[in-house]
């Protein structure tokens, strides 16, 4: 019985890392107040720039194919950026096109790179009999440090503030237009690292497809931890754990794998209804959504 | 127009010459001279659309002039945006506070750097609270820097945005109307941190249409007409009359608009013991109720967020409420538009919003009551040509001011948008009019309308239920006076029995008994 806890727990965190990352650079840019819903697209590119760098050379760096995927994650999202900071377009619709062309593109891009092996993957460390993923660290330590930029730092409050009310930091000097696009190319670059942890670790290969459905989720999520990094990683593990125990029953179990199939997106409305009995879309950033215009109310 | 001059030859703290800024069409400032000296308060007095907001743009670098100059202590300055503006020492205070609502008062002060910014990258708010207790004091500021904006009254917001000037460093400070959102009292007070600033040395430009308070706090007057300064004077010596002839162009008559209160009829409107949750579950109206006779103007005061909106919406069927509401004998249920042939007519808070469809025509807007129904369509079909006959007619009566009748409504003024409101409300002898802040942002000339045909309406028999916070209306119109405090209905008192004093204590929560002479005969 133990052990089945035990290896819940340890699975729940594996699934949830992903979900984690995401959902913490989601949290950036939605504070900032932009809606960001090509999760899984910046996922599907950040996967597929690790996995091409690291899978090279016998001896590549693996550092660098971490850099790789945010790099990827964030060049993605600059579409988004100029789409709906500059050009001002929809930010909802502008969100769906990248997800579309995220997976659509590391699908094509990646043929080449489907069942090659990976010459090295980032092991899990093992701290004094506890095993764990130096991704999962990674995702925690930048769930605490979120909290703490947001809440306690001057240039924290500035992205809160312009995502509240952009026209009150105005006033006060704040460029609006570049706080948002540095806060839609972070939380590219999260979920590009978010990628690069399925590619390296979690799977340790390319496939196409890999995310899974897990960006979507990713995004649910940010609504379902009112937008605080610090439940996000309770949010994660949760939804961790509801993914985990998906891959459990599939295996033996008379229900047709297309249910299972269906599932990341039927916990996106779980998540979403959850949030919503909790009253929690009041928590929204008061400007998310909504581009900002000087001059109009 | 030259301006009194100090007696040293200082130059004033703020001074604008020949300031000329035009929009397409209009000319808003036309060669604008103006002067303001440290230690003085200037009251900036003008209809709407007399040019007093483009001015204030300017000023605070939202616009820049198309002719004159800027000069601050005689240098002549370039003011690009709002934050140059406050690096050069202008703060404005806005009508409509631009704060972080779910953000503490600290937060909102420690935004955006300015003299607050002190302390680097860490910890934004801890620093500036104590530049906030220490400022709080030395004007009488009251507010608390840790309080969430969200939880604070309108005039503590005021005193926040008027803080974070004071942070900025302004020794010019703009207020535009700041007086609209305060009860009388919170006026009064406003008025004592005005005074030490002035005393402080600070030059203070003060925005208003309220006579009264021009001539309480203000030390000269500047007043703008179709964007040229008409006039400047002492307000020592001047007079609500004789400022207000300035203003308008014309003389104004000040006396009550209606005659002698009203010997109270037969009854017919009933409200007995409403109660409604607001939009946040929160209760809204507790057992509220009154009755208003045939040809009775029933004034509601109180400040925004009492419940004087779900009242009316209540009223107009809009929003559900347990409770017994008779209209002329009958039960009053149904939706709005079954209410509205019952005879409900009602002129809602947000005339562009909730009164008319922006980007619908004069004539469809008109319509928007009865377009399904004969005269205004046979059969299934929309007759358009009684629609448009009716917008004719409604246009001349009420003389709304539009290119045509197939324009869209958005590009009207308030006041116009208003008449057609009205027009479109009041056909079929409504029994009832709600009217909700009917004048509010309206000039001189406008209100003046408005009011005469609720009045003419009440002539005929109909009630009218009209909120506002304006007292001065309420005062000048109503037959009683009723208050909303925390969902509750204080009174209604006859208007012989209130004076603006009392009616601001009990909008703020006083007991009547507790207030001399205000209605101890009323409450039972």
């Amino acid at each position: 019985m133990d052990n089945i806890v035990v290896e819940a727990l340890i699975r729940a965190l594996a699934v949830g890392t992903p979900l984690l990352l995401a959902c913490l650079g989601a949290i950036i840019n939605e504070r900032g107040g932009v809606v960001n819903l090509g999760v899984e697209g910046m996922m599907a590119v950040g996967a597929l720039a690790a996995f091409a760098v690291a899978s090279s050379s016998p001896d590549a760096n693996l550092w660098l194919a971490v850099g790789a995927s945010m790099l990827a994650g964030a060049a993605l999202a600059s579409l988004h950026a100029v789409a709906t900071v500059t050009l001002r377009a929809n930010q909802f619709v502008s969100g769906l096109a990248l997800a579309l062309i995220g997976t659509g593109a590391a699908g094509l891009l990646g043929k080449k790179f489907e069942g090659l092996p990976l010459f090295n993957k980032v092991a899990d460390w093992n701290l004094g009999g506890f095993v764990i993923n130096p991704f999962t660290v990674a995702a925690l330590l930048l769930a605490a440090a979120l909290a703490f930029y947001l809440n306690s730092t001057r240039s924290g409050l500035t992205l809160r503030s312009v995502g509240e009310n952009p026209a009150a930091a105005d006033v006060l000097g704040v460029n609006v237009g570049a706080v948002r696009i540095w806060a839609v190319l972070a939380g590219g670059s999260l979920s590009g690292l978010a990628g690069a942890f399925l590619a390296l670790s979690y799977r340790a290969s390319w496939a196409d497809n890999m995310t899974a459905g897990l960006g979507w989720i990713a995004v649910a999520l940010v609504i379902f931890v009112g937008w605080r990094p610090l439940r996000a990683v309770l949010g994660a593990l949760f939804f961790g754990f509801l993914y985990y125990l998906q891959f459990r029953l599939q295996g033996n179990s008379p229900i047709p794998t297309e249910v299972f199939n269906a599932m990341p997106f039927i916990l996106v409305l779980v998540v979403l209804a959850l949030a919503g009995l909790r009253g929690q879309q009041g928590d929204a950033p008061a400007g998310l959504g909504r581009a900002y215009v000087r001059g109009e109310r | 127009m030259t301006q009194p001059q100090p007696a040293s030859s200082r130059p004033p703290a703020l001074e604008l010459r020949g300031i000329t800024k035009r929009f397409p069409g209009v000319v808003a400032n036309d060669s604008v001279d103006l002067t303001v000296d440290g230690g003085e308060v200037l009251a900036l007095l003008g209809e709407n659309g007399a040019g007093k907001s483009t001015l204030i743009s300017i000023l605070y670098g939202l616009y820049q002039p198309d002719e004159g100059t800027v000069s601050l202590g005689g240098q002549p300055v370039r003011i690009g945006s709002p934050a140059e503006a406050r690096k050069l020492g202008i703060g404005l205070v806005p009508q409509h506070p631009l704060l972080v609502s779910r953000h503490s008062v600290a937060e909102n002060l420690a935004l955006g750097g300015g003299q607050a910014s002190r302390g680097g990258g860490l910890f934004p708010a801890r620093g500036v609270a104590g530049r906030v207790r220490e400022l709080s004091e030395k004007y009488g500021l009251e507010v608390d820097p840790t309080a969430r904006v969200s939880d604070l009254s309108p005039g503590e917001k005021q005193r926040v945005e008027i803080i974070r000037a004071l942070l900025g460093g302004a020794r010019v400070l703009i207020l535009d109307e700041p007086t609209s959102v305060l009860t009388p009292q919170e006026a009064s007070g406003l008025f004592r941190v005005m005074r030490e600033l002035r005393a402080d040395g600070r030059s203070l430009i003060f925005i208003s249409h309220k006579l009264d308070e021009v001539l309480d706090v203000a030390d000269r007057v500047t007043v703008l007409r179709r964007g040229r300064v008409v006039g400047g004077v002492p307000t020592a010596g001047a007079t609500r009359e004789s400022l207000a002839e300035l203003m308008v162009g014309r003389g104004v008559d000040f006396t009550r608009k209606r005659g002698a209160a009203l010997a109270r009829g037969e009854v017919l409107l009933d409200v007995q013991n409403l109660t409604a949750s607001g939009s946040r579950g929160l209760p809204a109206l507790r057992g509220v109720g009154f009755t208003l006779g045939r040809g009775e103007v029933l004034g509601v005061a109180g400040i925004a967020g009492n419940g004087q909106s779900e009242l009316v919406e209540v009223l107009a069927g809009l929003h559900p409420a347990r409770g017994t509401i008779t209209l002329d004998g009958q039960p009053l249920t149904g939706g709005a538009e079954a209410r509205f042939q019952g005879g409900v007519a009602h002129i809602p808070e947000d005339r562009i919003h909730s009164g008319t469809v922006p980007s619908m025509t004069v004539a469809d807007n008109l319509a928007l009551r009865g377009y399904g129904r004969s005269p205004l369509a046979r059969g299934l079909a929309r007759d358009l040509k009684a629609t448009d006959e009716r917008a004719r007619q409604d246009v001349e009566h009420y003389s709304v001011a539009t290119p045509g009748i197939h324009t869209p409504s958005r590009l009207l003024s308030g006041g116009n948008i208003q008449k057609l409101i009205l027009a479109r409300e009041l056909h079929g002898q409504p029994k009832l009019i709600l009217a909700v802040h009917p004048t509010y942002g309206l000039d001189i000339g406008a209100t003046d309308q408005v009011h005469r045909v609720l009045l003419e309406r009440t002539n005929e028999g109909a009630g009218v239920l009209l909120v506002s916070e304006d007292l001065d209306e309420l005062l000048s119109l109503s037959d009683r006076i009723g208050v909303m405090v925390g969902g509750e209905l204080r009174g209604p008192f006859p208007v012989s029995e209130v004076t603006r004093e009392s009616l601001g204590l009990l909008m703020g929560g006083a007991h009547p008994h507790s207030i001399p002479g205000a209605g101890q005969g009323v409450v039972a």
